[in-house]
């Protein structure tokens, strides 16, 4: 496996030993990562390796089976409810869709934490408002509805609100999906120029290997409930592990098996041709 | 197939309790909503003024047929005078609470649920859990309590613009006497009349809130999620609403 140094960082979210369990299949088995403060770090591997379920661990929407999810330094079993939404208030999260509430317009969207948690006077509000979007370039959008948004747009107003709280983590799960090549090109570039201007830590999911390798500062593989591989994208591009090369080449097969399990093919053919 | 129905019983036990403990969560929620009342009007005007066309055709329509049906039965025994003080109890304690609440479930309720279900699934809740805000007391809480304060209001005004088609039957185009009319509905509706059908409306206003914004809230984040959801969640209010109305009834017999 390859091995990233971590010398001389401190971590933002650590886990340790980490089980996690759905219906008894097991999704994470022992799993052991740390996540640096103030790098773009990003989480790939294969569909239905857990990566979402990760990122659900990391901001206590769920809790592991076993193990330990520490994020700041906090072990997250020991908060209680009002001890996560507190945690939560210093993350930032930007959702698959965008998961923009559609009965608001642009504005009222990207205010909404500020008016939830804050007594801020309408006019500063505002300012704060079209700050966040004119960083993600959509001052100009401020009226729009949701509905009235293209997804690239969607997102990177998500994103004006992911950070209107200053958050020191932001988490993005699957920020490409469905986006066209400029829209996507704009988030990427957004991911890196957020995480270094505002001086956040930013954790990506994301099965955009070349894309993501492009910004992320460490990128872990994630497959069968384990870290397989770690390290900058250079190292994980230039890895010989059959599993790396099989993700990262987008090959069809490999130890990510193209076939569902099934039983034997002629025999199943035959036996449906005797059953006729 | 006795194993099945116990399944059932059992299934049907479990989902009530879940309910009753998500009513809970709702009642722990609603003194900071009041504080913030303008989130709660919001929801009146939604169930409430959005449903106000179809509740007041559905309640002169309703009322007309009373008045059709009640002169004929009332002529045989030549008391058409009465019509006026058996359209306003029959409207009054059973049918503008009943079919008010029905109609609430159709239009507000469904309304409700898949809004919700929709939220689930677009991940506008768990965004707005993220946001460190809880979407039981900022979307459900609101919501709910906008349907309780509607449902009264409406099953009122159902009562009062059947009374009206009624009238308009009975008096204008059947030729019963408009002061007999008024007069013995008057006289023969005592206010215990009056607050059977508020505490049915009130009744019916928190089962039929509770189960759309339970069932939305709940939803399989799925469209095929989201439209059982809906389903649910009418047939499970007419169900609810037609049993409160008995148990009601049965309470309020001298």
């Amino acid at each position: 496996m390859l091995c990233w140094e971590t010398v001389n960082e401190s971590a933002i979210v650590e886990i340790r030993d980490l089980h996690y369990a759905v219906n008894s299949r097991l999704i994470f088995a022992g799993l052991d990562l740390t996540i640096a403060r103030g790098r773009v770090t990003a989480f790939m591997g294969p569909s239905g390796t857990g990566k979402t379920t990760l990122l659900r661990l990391i901001t206590g929407q769920t809790a592991p089976t076993s193990g330990k999810v520490l994020v700041a330094g906090t072990d997250l079993a020991t908060l209680s409810r009002d001890g996560i939404y507190a945690l939560r208030q210093r993350m930032g999260m930007l959702f698959q869709n965008g998961a923009l509430l559609t009965d608001l317009d642009v504005f009222e969207n990207v205010a909404f934490p500020l008016r939830e948690h804050t007594r801020l006077p309408e006019r500063l509000i505002r300012d704060l408002v079209l700050t966040k979007l004119q960083a993600v370039g959509l001052r100009g959008a401020v009226l729009l509805m949701p509905g009235e948004l293209s997804g690239g747009m969607a997102r990177r107003v998500a994103l004006a609100r992911a950070i209107i709280m200053d958050p020191e983590i932001l988490i993005y799960d699957e920020p490409f999906v469905g986006l066209d090549p400029i829209s996507m090109g704009v988030i990427l570039r957004l991911i890196r120029r957020l995480n270094d201007a505002l001086g956040i830590t930013s954790i990506v999911v994301s099965h955009d290997v070349q894309e993501i390798c492009s910004v992320a500062d460490a990128v872990f593989l994630l497959s069968g409930g384990k870290v397989v591989a770690q390290g900058t994208p250079q190292q994980l591009q230039s890895s010989q592990s059959e599993i790396v090369r099989q993700f990262v080449g987008g090959l069809a097969d490999g130890p990510v098996p193209f076939h569902y399990p099934a039983g034997d093919y002629y025999t199943e053919l035959l036996a449906r041709d005797e059953a006729c | 197939m006795p194993g099945e129905l116990r399944n059932r019983l059992v299934t049907t036990l479990v989902e009530t309790g879940a309910m009753v403990r998500f009513l809970f969560r709702i009642l722990a929620g609603v003194p900071r909503a009041l504080l913030r009342f303008d989130l709660v009007v919001a929801q009146v005007y939604n169930a409430g003024a959005l449903s106000l066309v179809i509740i007041m055709l559905s309640g002169l329509f309703v009322g007309m047929v009373l008045g059709l049906q009640g002169f004929q039965l009332l002529q045989r025994f030549g008391s058409e005078e009465a019509l006026g003080i058996a359209a306003a109890i029959g409207l009054v304690k059973e049918l503008g609470p009943v079919v008010t609440a029905l109609l609430f479930a159709g239009r507000a309720g469904t309304a409700l649920a898949s809004e919700l279900g929709l939220m689930r699934a677009t991940d506008q809740l768990s965004a707005m859990e993220m946001m460190a805000v809880d979407p039981v007391q900022r979307v459900v809480v609101p919501r709910f309590l906008g349907g309780i304060i509607a449902m009264p209001l409406l099953a009122a005004i159902f009562s009062m613009i059947g009374i009206y088609g009624a009238q308009l039957v009975g008096v204008q185009f059947m030729g019963v006497d408009s002061g007999s009319f008024w007069s013995q509905m008057r006289s023969g509706v005592d206010l215990v009349d009056v607050t059977e059908g508020i505490v049915k409306s009130g009744a019916f206003g928190i089962a039929c809130s509770l189960i759309a914004v339970y069932e939305g809230y709940h939803a399989e984040p799925t469209a095929e999620g989201v439209g059982r959801a809906t389903t649910r969640t009418v047939v499970t209010s007419a169900v609810t609403t037609l049993f409160l109305d008995y148990l009601i009834t049965a309470m309020f017999l001298k």
